[in-house]
């Protein structure tokens, strides 16, 4: 992971789920900028054109809810956005989005305080969030020990390759 | 200190004495699932892994093309190729194409792919169905399914459980169905996030397996990691029937401990819609009735009402009649299978004769792929088990999701009906 981001928020509600996030329909799609170009579509059509590289995605509770589709972060990932914020997130999206290395935090405190528009810088490795617009700074809940040594580690496909190189 | 159900499962499964609600675990899987979307992202991860040249095990790996079968465009087929040039390279032993198979979900237990006490991977977040059965079974991406194929174990937290116990006897039109979307209703839909949910009660075990596959089914619905049934005579009979492979039966135990206790008495239950634009946004029948709803389309199938039974139910009611004027019914049987018993039982011919349209076995309209999809304005009733916006195609669509029965009095009408209102039905 870099080790800042930084971009301006664009806030939404609560169980933003997969649909929303990248339709059914291009589910057939694999390609991460092919799919980038539909992230939150089904929210928000205007987003992909309105955001810039490193903008980031700002929501409530549950973000993520729904289907197991990798897609999902793999678009949000895909249009250039550097990392969600979110409340808490569903399960499946929170292990997807780790996997695939989309930066996402979980704090409260940032989603009620942020505003769209906002301009949001991030550590990744610390889990601090600046909102520079407003001069004050959030933290994001710190991993639980297994995701962070996973996280450490590269994420899952280093650990794998690491396991089948002991066994072998 | 006693364990629950899916904590024995997951005890064996690594080996331990003992596991408890948020220890990381590494797990021995009997079987991982995959379909011709999640497989697609998951072999390219593959393929890009050092070291990751076989699979773990080409027996206890399921590839199904279901979500855009048959293929929609050409890039639909190039995915299923690419599964099935997988399925091919590797010599996987479950690989079901269209005409084969159907919903990944109703064709592992069809095919005796699903037994008690078994720990099932899948791409698909539906994957909890087979909790139906007294598996331990879960959803994931395409990314832990690529590990999950390679190493044949994965890692997961073990979740805490909540346990639901339904008392009572369902009136007359009522199914598994509603009371699963009061159940959604009641959890809320993040309400056992990162929880396992299991359930008990006599209701439940008079249900039949297809109505404990439905409830399962939508244990993720409440964002549950798990839903579980204790597997009885009935589980084990029909998994017998499939195959002679040995499993274990676990039961939770007695001392076992749970986050929550509900209870749920079903007696009084009306049946159940979950109105727009989520599935735990949940009302009585009488409530919603109350508006006058007219309906575009009628969709029955998908993995949680793909069945038999749900279209005998649908059969039953639709028999010698017509469907409403203004609005198009869809019908999916779930597999093959169920399209070939539906059809000895004269079920296509009534549904067809009634108007409806018949489709192959397959996802088609349920998450908005093809073969039914809604324009923007359309409202549609289906027995499907997600109703975000936009699930079903256009995001200025309406879905309700009901019980078969109740989808099948509202194509009679063309709006959404309570099916106790049909006198001709009275059982
Ligand atoms: S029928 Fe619907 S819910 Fe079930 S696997 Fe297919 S798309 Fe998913």
């Amino acid at each position: 992971m870099e080790s800042k981001l930084r971009g301006h928020a664009h806030k939404y509600g609560k169980n933003v789920d997969t649909d929303v996030i990248i339709p059914g329909k291009y589910c057939n799609i694999i390609d991460p900028i092919e799919l980038g170009k539909h992230a939150l579509e089904g929210l928000d059509p205007e987003y992909t054109g309105r955001m810039r590289a490193g903008d980031i995605i700002v929501a409530d509770t549950n973000f993520g809810c729904g289907s197991s589709r990798e897609v999902a972060p793999i678009a949000i990932k895909g249009s250039g956005t550097s990392a969600v914020i979110a409340k808490s997130f569903a399960r499946i999206f929170y292990r997807n989005a780790l996997n695939i290395g989309l930066p996402i935090f979980e704090s409260a405190e940032a989603v009620d305080r942020i505003e769209s528009g906002d301009e949001i810088e991030l550590e990744p490795e610390n889990g601090t969030i600046r909102n520079i617009t407003k001069g004050e700074s959030y933290r994001a809940a710190e991993f639980p020990p297994f995701m962070r040594s996973l996280i450490d580690a590269g994420g899952l496909v280093p650990y794998v390759e690491k396991r089948l190189a002991e066994r072998n | 200190m006693g364990m629950t159900l899916t904590e024995k499962i997951l005890a064996r499964h690594c080996g331990l004495e003992l596991v408890e609600p948020g220890q990381i675990v590494n797990a021995k899987v009997d079987l991982v699932l995959a379909n011709e979307l999640s497989a697609a992202v998951a072999i390219k991860v593959m393929r890009g892994m050092t070291g990751a040249k076989r699979v773990f095990d080409p027996s206890r790996i399921a590839l199904v093309a279901d979500h855009f079968v048959p293929a929609k465009d050409a890039q639909s087929a190039s995915l299923a190729k690419l599964m099935k040039d997988f399925a091919i390279e590797q010599k996987i032993e479950h690989f079901f194409d269209v005409g084969r198979g159907g919903i990944e979900h109703v064709v592992l237990p069809e095919e005796g792919l699903v037994a008690p006490g078994e720990l099932i991977v899948g791409g698909d977040s539906h994957t909890c169905t087979y909790g139906a059965f007294g598996a331990f079974a879960t959803g994931m991406g395409s990314t832990d399914i690529a590990a999950a194929f390679v190493l044949g174990e994965v890692w997961l937290k073990v979740p805490a459980s909540i346990k639901l116990v339904y008392e009572g006897k369902t009136q007359p039109m009522v199914y598994a169905k509603d009371i699963m979307l009061r159940t959604v209703g009641e959890l809320g839909i993040d309400g056992a996030t990162y929880r396992a949910i299991e359930y008990h009660g006599s209701t439940v075990d008079e249900l039949s397996i297809t109505g404990r596959i439905t409830m399962a089914n939508m244990a993720i619905e409440a964002g549950a990691k798990n839903g579980i049934f204790h597997a009885d005579a009935k589980t084990i009979a029909y998994v017998k029937e499939r195959t002679d492979r040995p499993f274990v039966v676990e039961r939770a135990d007695a001392d076992a401990a749970y986050e929550r206790v509900i209870r749920i008495d079903v007696g009084e239950l009306e049946p159940q819609v979950a109105c727009p634009h989520t599935p735990d946004n949940v009302h009585p029948i009488s409530e919603v009735t109350r508006e006058d709803l007219p309906v575009d389309q009628v969709f029955i199938g998908s993995c949680t009402n793909g069945y038999i039974e749900d279209l005998r139910v649908v059969a039953q009611i639709l028999e010698g009649k017509r469907i409403a004027p203004n609005l198009r019914v869809i019908v999916n049987p779930g597999s093959q299978k169920v399209w070939m018993q539906a059809a000895q039982e004269g079920i296509l011919t009534t549904l067809a004769a009634a108007g409806c349209a018949v489709n192959t076995p397959g996802c088609g309209a349920c998450f908005g792929g093809h073969m039914g999809t809604l324009g923007d304005g359309e409202r549609a009733i289906s027995t499907t088990n997600r109703n975000y916006v936009g699930r079903m195609g256009s995001p200025k669509a309406e879905i309700y999701l009901a019980s078969p029965a109740t989808c099948a009095a509202s194509a009679l009408t063309g709006r959404i009906t309570d099916p106790r209102a049909l006198a001709y039905v009275e059982a």
